[in-house]
């Protein structure tokens, strides 16, 4: 399978990228290339100029900024996966990136790429959600920053504008008494979330629940916060009974995706079942 | 419009123009005459296409030849070194790594990844580490049991798992 012909853009820094993006408003952005590449195969897409962000290597980093991880759009799931900043600060989302397809497409797929491509199925929006992660998007005019609750709109959509590069990923360093923890149930062909749940659970001295955030993948069109789950949460009891309760409606009031592998009713269950697994997890690690 | 590449491929840095649409595997197929790297599923599900890139194992059936202008690339026909085999393809020879032999280039490669992470990879360790590659062929085990096979002999033999002059992986972090 062979994509379209196009012509093909190599900007070496963000400013060049976004002139590019300016001068020819179809261009279609390529990061790992591990979601728009098989798309174009299959000619699904066929964009006529594609603007390599590839070698900008100012948009491959992690970094700690005090009390905030700051991950470049640019950095592969491998990074996330194996960094110690991470591992030390919030595991979570290396866990998650961990879950995420192969070694091979680890090694190639970027999380700017995968936030912003805004699969259904897509691990990482579980987690950034949870995180409570702020975007930044750049275009010619400067940057703004999106909050995690804005940045899914709808089924491979985002906040991002037609001119703008999410350029990093900014994620608060969890503070108190927390746990974290991500959930995924693999689709066993695809390897991508039937279900993912990540839950970030804060707990008080008597060992109850402070504080929790809940992220969902892979059972709406987008990913979201269940927020009674998260109500129902707060000031509970972390034992099995409490929180199997306090999940019960992680997939209320969703349109709840069906497809071959899972019927709705099915993945609705799951989603309760991985919401309690998750939460669980995360209140172990917090104690 | 045609672009201008470098790529070192096994040691030997290769300059041509190619379409931007040229995926990488078939550069390496059919512009390098390097048949090794296999095209099995063309889907990004199979890891036949397996090669390492920067030290890193990609499906090369999912990249674009000019993302790998620059580049050092390990193909299988870059594992072994003055005719001595390479410690994972004696372990897939001395344990029956193979059958039919469509997956092993990328197997190989794919495992070659794994321990230059883990050198010392437990059975489940080494099946998560290959779990981008299939093989319809062997069940598995006698694979896992190269991978084990090369581990050792990687160790005795104090070498790295990916030889150089390919490039180790990068520090990223
Ligand atoms: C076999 C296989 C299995 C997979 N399994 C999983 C899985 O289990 N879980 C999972 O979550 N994902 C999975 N993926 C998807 C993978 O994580 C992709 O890497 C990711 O979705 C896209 O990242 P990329 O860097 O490859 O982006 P690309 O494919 O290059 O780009 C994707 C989209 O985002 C846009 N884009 C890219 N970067 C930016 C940016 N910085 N700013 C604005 N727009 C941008 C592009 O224009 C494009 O529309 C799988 C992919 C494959 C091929
Ligand atoms: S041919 Fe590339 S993964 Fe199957
Ligand atoms: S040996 Fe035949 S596919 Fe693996």
């Amino acid at each position: 399978m062979i994509p379209a012909p196009f012509e093909y853009h190599q900007p070496s820094s963000v400013a060049e990228a976004l002139q590019m993006l300016t001068r020819l408003p179809e261009a279609k952005l390529l990061a790992g290339g591990h979601s728009l590449l098989p798309m174009m195969k299959l000619r699904l897409v066929s964009p006529t100029h594609v603007v390599d962000l590839g070698r900008i290597e100012a948009l491959r980093f992690i970094r700690q900024e005090g009390q905030t991880i700051v991950v470049g759009a640019l950095a592969t799931h491998w990074m996330v996966e194996s960094s110690d900043v991470v591992r030390r600060t919030v595991p979570m989302l290396g866990e998650t990136a961990a879950r995420i397809g192969d070694v091979q497409v680890r090694n190639a797929g970027t999380i700017g790429g995968s936030l912003a491509h805004a699969d259904p199925a897509a691990d990482y929006p579980a987690a950034i959600l949870a995180l409570d992660a702020q975007m930044v998007a750049q275009n010619s005019r400067g940057r703004r920053t999106i909050p995690a609750g804005e940045f899914f709109t709808g089924l491979f959509s985002t906040a991002l504008a037609a001119d703008e590069i999410l350029v990093e990923v900014r994620v608060p360093v969890p503070s108190g008494r927390s746990g974290s923890a991500y959930m995924k149930f693999a689709h066993p062909a695809s390897g991508f979330a039937v279900v993912g749940v990540a839950a970030l659970i804060t707990v008080d001295g008597q060992g109850r629940c402070a504080g929790a955030r809940v992220g969902v993948t892979g059972v709406g069109p987008v990913a979201y916060r269940p927020a009674r789950v998260e109500n129902s949460l707060k000031g509970a009891a972390l034992d099995e009974k409490t929180v199997e309760a306090a999940a019960e409606p992680a997939a209320e009031g969703v349109n709840v995706n069906e497809d071959l592998f899972a019927s709705a009713e099915y993945r609705a269950h799951l989603a309760r079942v991985f919401t309690k697994r998750a939460v669980l997890a995360a209140a172990q690690r917090a104690k | 419009m045609a672009h201008a590449i470098a790529v070192t491929v096994n040691g030997t840095t290769h300059r041509h123009e190619v379409e931007a649409r040229l995926l990488l595997v078939y550069y390496l197929r059919e512009v390098l005459a390097l048949t090794g790297t296999h095209i099995g599923c063309d889907t990004t599900s199979c890891g036949a296409c397996t090669i390492i890139m920067n030290g890193q194992a990609v499906k090369s059936c999912t990249l674009l030849a000019v993302q790998a202008d620059g580049a050092q690339i390990l193909t299988v026909e870059g594992l072994a070194q003055n005719g001595t085999l390479h410690p994972i393809q004696e372990g897939f020879w001395e344990e029956h790594g193979l059958q039919c032999g469509f997956c092993t280039p990328g197997m190989m490669l794919a495992a070659v990844q794994l321990l230059a992470r883990n050198p010392n990879p437990t059975d489940e360790e080494i099946r998560h580490g290959l779990d981008g590659n299939l093989c319809r062929c062997t069940g598995y085990q006698h694979i896992v049991n190269s991978v084990k096979y090369a581990a050792r002999k990687l160790a005795e033999q104090r070498l790295p798992a990916i030889p150089t002059p390919h490039a180790a992986e990068a520090k990223t972090r």
